[in-house]
């Protein structure tokens, strides 16, 4: 009666792949993110320090270097919390309210990914340029929109808006009303009851959001390109700079201001990875 | 409404809302309606909740029944009609100023707080007369021993079992000390047995604060058991609305007949005065003609003797209970399920043939 036990070997689980195609998968994930990310990001750093820490220290620290890193930080500052706001806006009117066009909303929200950065760039052109719609009146009243910061500022926006909202909307869509009902129904106020029951519910949400939309804010070129005139130590943003270096053949000058972005974008991630990483042990409690 | 000296509170303090507190709330509804879309969900709902009461709004699910707790609680408001609290119109008042102790279906305690903090938080972001933190303190404390959980003030929503959260938004929604107290489908998401002891439990705490209490089920033993009255909803409307014996034993109509409690369903013939059903039958009143009689287990007896019965064959006994349910298949592969002791049925074997009297149930004529 007794069969004789199936071989060891044979038993794995349902969604256990065989050993050679999951050894190939992973090789192949590893190499492409060596030949695609590690390796050029190596190249920036080895580029930025071949002559030593001097001359890259000294290309950051000229004027202009330190003009484009302030008008980076400046444009991140302005348009970080216009998009948090933005984000938790949209995100709330989406997830806790139901309106006429809501889908086609969540579909506009969308379109900063999908459409070019250049395009957007020159919306703004076309819309706030000399030859534009409105650029000829706000000319005529001192109003400098393009190939200036507020130009550079409302690209960037454009370009950054889906982070938090996108981070937001099945965050809130998850949670529901439910809390927001209780609290209300317990006497709280519209305001004590989005500060004391929604906000804590998403600031895990909303932080990644701020995090990939500063990291964004920061290293946009296209659009940003577009509308900023490229003038030197006036409207050159950090990515900017390091294009116009390059083009000088200033290649040290170059990688060490893109050194600098990639630090500033690799600082982004590992706190955003720490976050994660804090999170489950408060979630367990919190979220 | 008095409460029955039987559920007296077992020790648990009086206080749970203040005991000079206002007379319990008399909520009048009139007319509601309300529609969701184009699909209405309440059709003019007129009811009176008595001060002091707990009453049921049992129902299908569709039958709008929580859509008129939302109503009364002012997280949802009508097309038409009113709500008043004790004369007062609050149809359009906002539910943060009616005063209303709301348990939602699924908690909805605030997951990032401890149970003390949830308990408090009516407490604490009230404008006017905010009571200092001892006092706060001391209301949480009386609270959490009230849905006997002392001792669980630092934990988080998250680890405590579905009975201990529904305890929890319990004493949340009474800490704000509010004029009524509304439930949506208390019981829905907990398993049998803690449902049953949470039933007592919300009975023991309504007596024990004597709040105008209104809770939504679909489970019509859960309403009949814990409920003063029970106002039994269907599409939109009321059908019925009386103590549980009444809906039980009196109802109105073929729909109350057939949710309330389980009956037979056998369609048959009025004549002279008798519903009719094969050979066999009872006295009714309702008019001549065809109809439908809805015969509650216990009117489905094994008959005695030479007693004229329906035949049929015997498929299954089932012990699950005081009684003992027989599972029947009568002529034309009718379905009957009679009512016996559990003496009487230990000797009947599934295959067997039993003859199955009527003494009696609700005859309403067949549309």
């Amino acid at each position: 009666m007794d069969q004789p036990p199936v071989p060891r070997r044979s038993a794995r689980g349902a969604t256990d792949d065989p050993r050679w195609l999951k050894a190939a998968i992973i090789a192949l994930v590893v190499g492409f993110v060596l030949v695609m990310l590690v390796l050029p990001l190596a190249t920036v750093f080895t580029e930025a320090l071949r002559k030593g820490l001097g001359p890259a220290i000294a290309a950051i620290t000229d004027p202009d270097g330190l003009a484009a890193i302030r008008l980076t930080l400046i444009t991140a500052a302005i348009a970080v919390p216009v998009n948090a706001l933005f984000g938790i806006c949209a995100s709330w009117a989406i997830a806790k309210h139901q309106f006429w066009g809501k889908s086609f909303l969540i579909t506009l929200i969308d379109l900063p990914f999908s459409v070019s950065p250049v395009v957007a760039g020159l919306i703004y052109v076309l819309v706030f340029g000399l030859q534009g719609w409105l650029g000829p009146w706000l000319d005529a009243h001192g109003v400098h929109i393009i190939f200036a910061l507020p130009g550079i500022v409302l690209a960037t926006i454009f370009v950054t808006f889906p982070f938090v909202a996108r981070e937001l909307i099945p965050l809130m869509q998850a949670q529901g009303v439910d809390e927001e009902e209780a609290a209300v129904s317990l006497g709280a106020s519209g305001v004590r009851t989005f500060l004391r029951v929604t906000a804590p519910n998403i600031r895990w949400g909303l932080l990644y959001g701020v995090l990939l939309c500063n990291a964004r804010a920061m290293g946009e070129f296209g659009a940003v390109s577009v509308v900023s005139g490229h003038i030197r130590g006036e409207t050159d943003t950090m990515p900017l700079h390091v294009e116009i270096l390059y083009n000088e053949y200033n290649f040290v000058g170059a990688f060490a201001v893109a050194g600098l972005l990639c630090l500033l974008a690799v600082v982004t991630i590992i706190v955003k990875t720490a976050l994660e990483s804090l999170q489950p042990e408060v979630g367990r409690r919190a979220v | 409404m008095p409460s029955d000296p039987r559920d007296a509170p077992e020790g648990a303090p009086l206080n749970a809302t203040p005991a000079d507190g206002p007379a319990p709330l008399t909520i009048t509804i009139r007319g509601i309606e309300k529609r969701f879309a184009r699909f209405p969900a309440l059709k003019g709902v007129d009811l009176e909740v008595r001060p002091g009461e707990l009453l049921a709004l049992l129902g299908p699910s569709g039958s709008g029944k929580t859509t008129l707790l939302r109503v009364i609680a002012g997280l949802e408001f009508p097309e038409g009609g009113q709500v008043l609290f004790d004369g007062e119109d609050v149809t359009y008042a906002g539910a943060s100023h009616r005063g209303v102790g709301f348990v939602f279906q699924q908690y909805a305690l605030f997951k990032h707080m401890t149970v003390a903090r949830n308990v408090a938080f009516g407490l604490e972001v009230r404008k006017r007369a905010k009571p200092p933190k001892a006092e706060r303190d001391a209301r949480v404390d009386e609270l959490l021993k009230l849905v006997e959980l002392d001792g669980y003030g630092h934990r988080y929503p998250t680890q405590l079992s579905g009975g201990q959260r529904q305890r929890v938004a319990l004493a949340r929604a009474l800490a704000v000390s509010p004029r009524v107290l509304l439930l949506d489908e208390p019981f829905g998401a907990l398993d049998a047995t803690v449902r049953k002891s949470l039933r007592r439990e919300l009975r023991r705490i309504h007596d024990a604060t004597g709040l105008t209490t209104i809770f939504v089920t679909h489970d019509q033993e859960e309403a009949l058991e814990l409920a003063d009255r029970v106002a039994v909803l269907n599409q939109g409307e009321i059908v019925q609305v009386g103590a549980p014996h009444e809906v039980h034993d009196d109802p109105v109509n073929a729909f109350v007949a057939g949710f309330v409690g389980e009956a037979n369903r056998l369609d048959g013939e009025v004549r002279d005065g008798r519903f009719h059903i094969d050979r066999v039958g009872f006295p009714t009143a309702a008019p001549a003609g065809p109809a439908t009689g809805y015969i509650r287990l216990h009117q489905l007896v094994l008959a005695e003797g030479d007693e004229p019965g329906l035949e049929a064959r015997l498929e299954r006994v089932v012990f699950n209970g005081p009684m003992a349910r027989l599972e029947c298949v009568g002529e034309g592969g009718r379905a009957l399920e009679a009512g016996t002791s559990r003496e009487r049925a230990m000797p009947l074997a599934p295959g067997g043939r039993v003859r199955l009297a009527l003494r009696g149930g609700h005859v309403f004529p067949r549309t």
